[in-house]
């Protein structure tokens, strides 16, 4: 069945990659279409305001091991690195300046969002294509509940509420950890720690930065995790291919609009 | 006003240019069990979620109360699925939910009612079909006779005009099947509803159908009163009614030619 | 899960992460250094203010004694404006001079300022007359390889043995630093 035509095979090729193209353009306006919807139906996650709770409890209470533990462990090999580069120079007293910068503006927000997007956004994912598989959602259109409004809103407001404040968890536990390796166990002189760091980090452009950044990836995950759950074709290959897109779009996601944010913040 | 709640009127339906259906005519009058069966992809649940306007027609209309369903708006059709109660095939009970909040849902959601009030509608409803000692279970912990029970209840939350049932039979044992089946007809009767079953389920439809439509090839191909229809002489009928395995509707789906087929490779 | 429960767990993690935000505010960020309390605000004038920034520190002998808060450009002058906030606590002299400092070689700048003699102080919306600029590492390097040049130059005019003028560089380097004249 394979055509000698070159012209046919180079048509065709083109074909394909028009056809992806197509499609990703249709899931991107898709998206756009459901956040829109999500905003314009959210007063129900505020009126009822248990409903946003109880997403909170789920996505960002039962998040907080994972962040509390990687955060402390990425604080403690920070300081480990850098202080290994840092002595050199004979500067291992900026060691608290390292960490506290690194987590403040980056790793923070980015990896408590990559993080959120393993344990949150798949779950979210998850739980709705199943909600879409088992005719969940179908029911409660047919009981006249718009579940835009019931499922959908709630978990958005309790993902963009979630992670702002596991990401200024993650970076004060990552401080502590950095504090716990750089004073008591190499040695560095615990005022010079703390207030090198005071010194040279500033509120506004580095702690408020920061929040903004998780903020934008709060709205980020969670809404490619709620759109893959409610685009998940309504059976068990389809949701779990979903929960793995999650993952992967919500990564690719945080770390482009990370470096879209910095470049930002930095010009300003 | 007519005595029909629910008319299907010359409706055509399909996706791209096939059609589904193919002017379909339809009454459902006030107080009747009406089963519309047919063989698996026939379209019968279609037509449940185009009576819910989950879906529009291509051609035609469906009419709950007089108001033409697919021409409401969200609001419009909203106040006619509250009208409604639906029982999917699986249950779709809300897996995060115990089984009281599953029925409390609908209260809850579309009505201000007190929740002591709630509370005495729910356990009301479960007592209804047999349930009330299971409340404090979640969907998972039940069987799945259970299940379909519980969704019944939730159906029935605030009493709609119009059931709809779909497949309420399917993959049930025979048990469940009966318990299910006695509990359509008595809520029926207790609700002074409307009740449309799809299915293809023959003796649990027979049983407590006042009225059944036959579907095939997207046409009503027979219709009438079950025991009518045990006698119906029509190939179609007789081959769905008694389960012969050929008739008009073949046991192989169109092929080429077999002999051709099976040579082309060898 | 029971709705008491749920309320308790949240209530948990939103108290968390305001601890969290407090601690980041409070012990790692600088905004209780950055609140010094009420300020006066006085400016001065820099023909190159280098890459200072706003909220860069101003410094009296080492300590922290106020904030920049603004720099802008005087298109009549040419001259960098800079308006720095002073704590009230802190009183200088009118003659105070302002200097533009770099902590360590490639750190961060700062404005020091030097206290002069004068029997008046400084008060809101002053100019500090005296300044000097930011230190340009091209132009040190370039004024310090001139400076070198020239006195190979010389070198090669007043003797022209090459175990002499090999020595010379090293000795020009320090001293070209210490007092370089800008």
């Amino acid at each position: 069945m394979t055509n000698s035509n070159p012209l046919i095979n180079i048509i065709k090729t083109l074909q394909g990659i028009g056809h992806r193209m197509v499609e990703r353009i249709w899931r991107l306006g898709a998206g756009a279409r459901l956040f829109f919807l999500t905003i314009v139906y959210s007063g129900e996650s505020f009126k009822r305001f248990h409903l946003t709770m109880r997403e909170i409890y789920s996505t960002g209470v039962m998040s907080l091991l994972i962040i509390i533990v990687s955060a402390f462990f990425v604080g403690m090999v920070l300081a480990l690195q850098g202080y290994n580069t840092l002595q050199k120079y004979g500067s291992s007293e900026a060691i608290g300046v390292l960490v506290s910068l690194s987590l403040v503006r980056e790793l923070g927000p980015v990896v408590t969002a990559l993080l959120f997007a393993g344990r949150a956004g798949t779950a979210i994912t998850a739980e709705i294509g199943l909600m879409k598989t088992t005719e969940q959602l179908s029911a409660m259109e047919m009981m006249a509940v718009n579940p835009i409004a019931r499922v959908v809103a709630p978990r958005f407001w309790a993902g963009v509420i979630s992670m702002p404040i596991l990401a200024a968890l993650f970076s004060m536990v990552g401080i502590l950890g950095g504090y716990i390796v750089a004073v008591p166990l190499i040695g560095v002189d615990e005022g010079a720690f703390w207030s090198q760091m005071q010194a040279n980090v500033d509120f506004q452009s580095d702690i408020v930065n920061g929040i903004i950044k998780s903020l934008v990836f709060g709205i980020a995950c969670t809404m490619i995790a709620l759109f893959e759950g409610f685009d998940a074709p309504p059976t068990a290959e389809g949701v779990s291919r979903a929960t793995t897109r999650t993952v992967v779009i919500s990564s690719l996601t945080v770390l482009g609009l990370d470096f879209v944010l910095t470049s930002f913040m930095l010009v300003i | 006003m007519t005595n029909n709640i629910v008319e299907i009127d010359n409706l055509s339906f399909g996706y791209k240019g096939r059609l589904l259906h193919k002017g379909i005519n339809m009454v459902f009058p006030r107080g009747k069990v009406v089963a519309i069966m047919g063989g698996s992809g026939s379209g019968k649940t279609t037509l449940l979620r185009l009576i819910g306007g989950q879906i529009k027609p291509s051609k035609g209309e469906v009419r709950v109360h007089g108001d033409v369903v697919h021409k409401q708006d969200r609001d419009g059709i909203f106040k006619l699925r509250r009208k409604m109660g639906m029982l999917f095939q699986q249950g779709a009970l809300f897996t995060d939910l115990s089984v009281y909040e599953n029925v409390a849902f609908p209260m809850r959601e579309l009505t201000d009612l007190p929740n002591s009030m709630i509370h005495d509608l729910v356990l009301m409803k479960l007592n209804a079909v047999g349930l009330r000692g299971a409340y404090t279970l979640m969907p998972a912990e039940l069987s799945g006779g259970m299940a379909r029970r519980v969704a019944l209840a939730r159906a029935i939350a605030l009493d709609p005009a119009i059931m709809m049932y779909d497949e309420p039979f399917a993959g049930l044992d025979p048990i469940s099947m009966g318990v299910i089946c006695s509990l359509i007809r008595s809520l029926n009767d207790a609700l002074g509803a409307t009740s449309i079953i799809v299915s293809h389920d023959v003796k649990e439809t027979f049983l407590i159908a006042d009225y059944v439509y036959f579907v095939a090839n997207g046409v009503v191909t027979a219709e009438g009163t079950p025991d009518d229809l045990m006698k119906s002489t029509l190939p179609f009928v007789h081959q769905f009614v008694h389960g012969d395995k050929d008739g008009p509707v073949p046991f192989h789906y169109p092929a080429g030619n077999y002999q051709s087929e099976l040579m082309k490779h060898g | 899960m029971d709705r008491t429960k749920i309320d308790l767990w949240v209530g948990i993690f939103v108290a968390l992460g305001m601890a969290a935000l407090l601690g980041l505010a409070m012990k790692v960020g600088n905004l209780t250094s950055g609140k010094i309390g009420e300020t006066y605000a006085v400016t001065a004038a820099f023909e190159n203010v280098g890459s200072l920034k706003p909220h860069a520190p101003v410094k009296s002998a080492g300590v922290a004694v106020g904030r920049v808060d603004s720099i802008a450009f005087n298109s009549k002058t040419y001259e960098a404006v800079v308006t720095i906030k002073i704590d009230k606590r802190y009183n200088f002299p009118k003659d105070t001079f302002a200097n533009i400092y770099t902590a360590g070689l490639l750190g961060e700048q700062y404005i020091g300022l030097e206290a002069g003699g004068d029997e008046d102080v400084l008060s809101n919306g002053d100019k500090i007359a005296k300044t000097q600029d930011a230190v340009v590492l091209e132009k040190m390097i370039s004024q310090f390889l001139f400076s070198k040049a020239s006195e190979m130059d010389n070198d090669a005019k007043i003797s022209a043995k090459p175990s002499e003028s090999e020595s010379k560089p090293a000795e020009a380097k320090s001293t070209e630093l210490g007092d370089a004249p800008f």
